[in-house]
């Protein structure tokens, strides 16, 4: 499949700030699932700072804007080829030892209440399955709802809701699959919403789940499906943290308000190339 | 009843070290000694080194006592410390470029697994990053007891920002200028090197991207900081700046210092800040001491980091146990100086034997410090025992057990006069294209009679120590 996308992070400040410094986990991952025909990333007056791929297989770009500036908006542009792998991560060059994952943080930390979703759950079939039957429970366990939690919900207060976005899902799914001695880490990306299925954001997060034999695999509760060809995988971390698309601190006194838009479209050039 | 070396006495023999400091002591009044005695409290303050050593806490403004009588190592025995001080050194840092690395050493089965990338001092962040030159600690302070003529061990490891050396220096400086015969009188090699080398490793770390003459300053939390003495000392005896996070900025590649004659690219930072609080781009968002951004900089090459991030998983209580592992793995040597036999209380077996003589044991927090947190079992009450019973069968993995080590003694100036009292050792071993050690180091003394733990925080005090030249 090719995807567009269009992505526009743009903050202003009620005062000028006298500088921006940003870090980036923005540039879609490299292996077997995806190729990217075409990537910008554009900050407003940014100066482009150092860049690398970390041990996690991430690329980051440092950038800093200096001002005084009242508004500055982050443009990430793109045509990402994929292709359905079922989830799995083929072809990921990283030198972080999976066992890292298997840290505890606060957003991901598996309490009672989180751990009594995985209770009864059948161990006997293996890693793979035990890892979908733990997406599924998630999935029952937390129910679609904008607005319901916000960016600093812990697995812990997702669960006594009953009710959160992606980022929740995620962060419930990993505290299982830990608990359960699984490295689990948050996966950023894009997603193609269905165009009859649920809406979900675009800008998109889920669990990638390390199975033995097997290496990294996807799982999207929220969507209760492992990543396929909609989707775009960029970052990876502990948690929503820990793998920010964007962190970033501004200096001087105004306040920030953000608006983040995203779109992801199947690219007319896919429908003229299978009509060929 | 136990028995300890005295370092200066055999029986009725002054030992040869000790020799030249015989009649000093015999013939010093006691209206002198307190008159010396006073004289060097009041340098002291005047100096202003007044801050807990190895961060310990407590009462900023306290001064550590200060004790007299020095402390004296021979040619020959400097010269095996300083083989094994500085075996460790390098070991440690070939362990830390192998676990941001291939991880070698957990792959052989050396050490567990578990104990390197679920410990909380193991940076994700600087996986698959190899700083300049291949090092990692740049300063490792090694502790060290001795029990008798030849036997020394190691307690623990340094590898973040070993604080301390400020008192080696200081406490040198004042002997030297209270009592310029004792340095006429024995050969004693002199530790005033030490800011030079430190500044001469700093530079010769300086990134790729460094051209020309490094500029290096040191990162300090600020002034409320228990250690801010011991920065701003080493800052002026180096002539680099003193900087905080907000004297700093980062910008395009690069992090610059804020100066009078504007902005001046930094090349290497000596930080005495945490790794978590360095920079809330990549550590905790909510750090106000570090620079946002640094991390960034400092993994594409535009400036270095001493120690560099993530250094602290070599000097873990838990990881201490498998140095003498890493001795035979990466440089395929014996260890010259031993580890203390240590238990893991995480280990069933361990946590057993550690339960069962907790009375002859020494107890440590796996990540405590400052002999806060620990049980001497031959000193404890029996609430104190049964209190570490609860927190050990509690949470076993928090604890490891030693036994309980016959530290050595020297001659200190005690109110009745001179008496025997425990010490220890911490030497400071600089690694960057050379392995360097000023011959010395801090000795901490405990003063109160019996007492095995040195600490400032707990009544110890500190001595100069000498190593006499061949």
């Amino acid at each position: 499949m090719l995807l567009k996308v269009h992505h526009t992070t743009r903050y202003s400040y009620d005062a000028p700030v006298r500088t921006l410094v940003q870090s980036h986990r923005m540039m879609p991952s490299v292996f077997e699932g995806q190729k990217v025909l075409n990537w910008e990333v554009s900050v407003t007056s940014g100066q482009k700072g150092g860049g690398f791929r970390d041990g996690a297989g991430d690329w980051i770009q440092a950038w800093t804007v200096i001002g005084p500036v009242s508004e500055v908006e982050v443009v990430v542009q793109g045509l990402v080829e994929t292709v359905d792998l079922a989830g799995v991560l083929r072809g990921h060059r990283e030198t972080v030892c999976p066992d890292v994952y298997l840290r505890e943080t606060h957003l991901t930390y598996a309490d009672d209440k989180v751990q009594a979703l995985a209770a009864g759950v059948d161990h006997g079939s293996g890693p793979l399955s035990l890892a979908h039957a733990l997406s599924h429970r998630v999935a029952e366990a937390i129910t679609y709802r904008p607005g319901a939690t916000d960016a600093a919900t812990s697995a812990s207060e997702a669960v006594e809701r009953g009710e959160g976005v992606c980022q929740d899902h995620a962060h419930v799914l990993i505290a299982l699959a830990k608990a359960l001695g699984m490295p689990a880490r948050y996966v950023s990306g894009y997603l193609l919403a269905d165009s009859d299925g649920v809406a979900h954001e675009a800008a998109h997060a889920w669990a990638e789940v390390y199975v033995k034999d097997l290496g990294w695999v996807g799982f999207d509760p929220a969507n209760e499906c492992c990543p396929d060809d909609r989707y775009i995988r960029v970052g990876s971390g502990f948690d929503a943290q820990d793998a920010a698309p964007i962190r970033g601190i501004a200096r001087g006194p105004g306040e920030e308000s953000l608006v983040v838009t995203v779109k992801v479209e199947e690219s007319a050039q896919t429908q003229a190339q299978s009509q060929q | 009843m136990t028995t300890y070396f005295n370092e200066m006495f055999l029986g009725n023999k002054v030992r040869e070290p000790y020799r030249g400091l015989k009649d000093w002591m015999a013939t010093m009044p006691a209206e002198l000694r307190q008159m010396k005695q006073a004289e060097a409290e009041d340098l002291f303050r005047r100096i202003g080194i007044t801050f807990a050593v190895y961060g310990e806490g407590g009462d900023p403004d306290r001064l550590i006592p200060f004790d007299m009588f020095p402390r004296v190592f021979s040619a020959q025995e400097w010269f095996k410390l300083e083989r094994g001080i500085k075996q460790r050194a390098r070991a440690l840092n070939a362990f830390l470029v192998d676990v941001y690395g291939r991880g070698e050493i957990v792959r052989a089965g050396r050490i567990p697994a578990h104990l390197v990338y679920q410990n909380e001092a193991y940076e994700k962040a600087v996986v698959g990053f190899v700083p300049p030159k291949g090092v990692y600690s740049h300063i490792v302070g090694i502790d060290l007891v001795r029990t008798g003529p030849d036997e020394f061990f190691v307690l623990e490891d340094n590898c973040r920002t070993p604080s301390g050396v400020s008192y080696m220096l200081e406490n040198r400086e004042i002997m030297m200028r209270m009592f310029p015969d004792l340095f006429r009188e024995n050969r004693i090699e002199p530790v005033d090197s030490y800011p030079e080398l430190l500044r001469h490793t700093l530079a010769s770390v300086a990134p790729s991207k460094c051209n020309g003459d490094p500029t290096i300053a040191i990162l300090t939390p600020g002034h409320f900081n228990s250690a801010y003495y011991e920065h701003s000392f080493l800052a002026d005896l180096m002539g680099v700046e003193l900087v905080e996070g907000q004297d700093l900025f980062v910008e395009g590649e690069f992090v610059y210092m804020r100066t009078t004659e504007g902005p001046k690219r930094l090349d290497v930072i000596y930080r005495r800040i945490d790794d978590a609080f360095i920079d809330p781009l990549c550590f905790r968002p909510d750090s106000m001491l570090g620079v946002p951004g640094l991390m960034d900089v400092y993994r594409s090459g535009g400036v270095s980091i001493c120690s560099a991030p993530g250094a602290g998983v070599a000097d873990d209580k838990a990881v201490y146990t498998f140095v003498p592992e890493m001795i035979r793995f990466y440089l395929g040597e014996e260890p010259i100086l031993n580890n203390v036999p240590t238990w893991q209380c995480g280990k069933a077996d361990d946590c057993k034997y550690v339960l069962d003589h907790l009375n002859e044991l020494v107890v440590k927090e796996v990540h405590g410090s400052g002999g806060y947190g620990m049980l001497v079992g031959p000193k404890a009450t029996k609430e104190m025992v049964e209190t570490f019973r609860a927190k050990i069968t509690s949470h076993p993995e928090n604890y490891i057990a030693q036994p309980t080590l016959a530290l050595s003694t020297t001659p200190t100036f005690v109110e009745e006069g001179v008496a025997p009292r425990h010490v220890d050792l911490r030497p400071y071993c600089l690694v960057g294209e050379r392995i360097e050690l000023v011959p010395g180091g801090l000795t901490r003394v405990a003063l109160t009679e019996g007492s095995l733990v040195v600490n400032s925080s707990q009544g110890g005090g500190v001595k100069d120590t000498w190593v006499l030249a061949e």
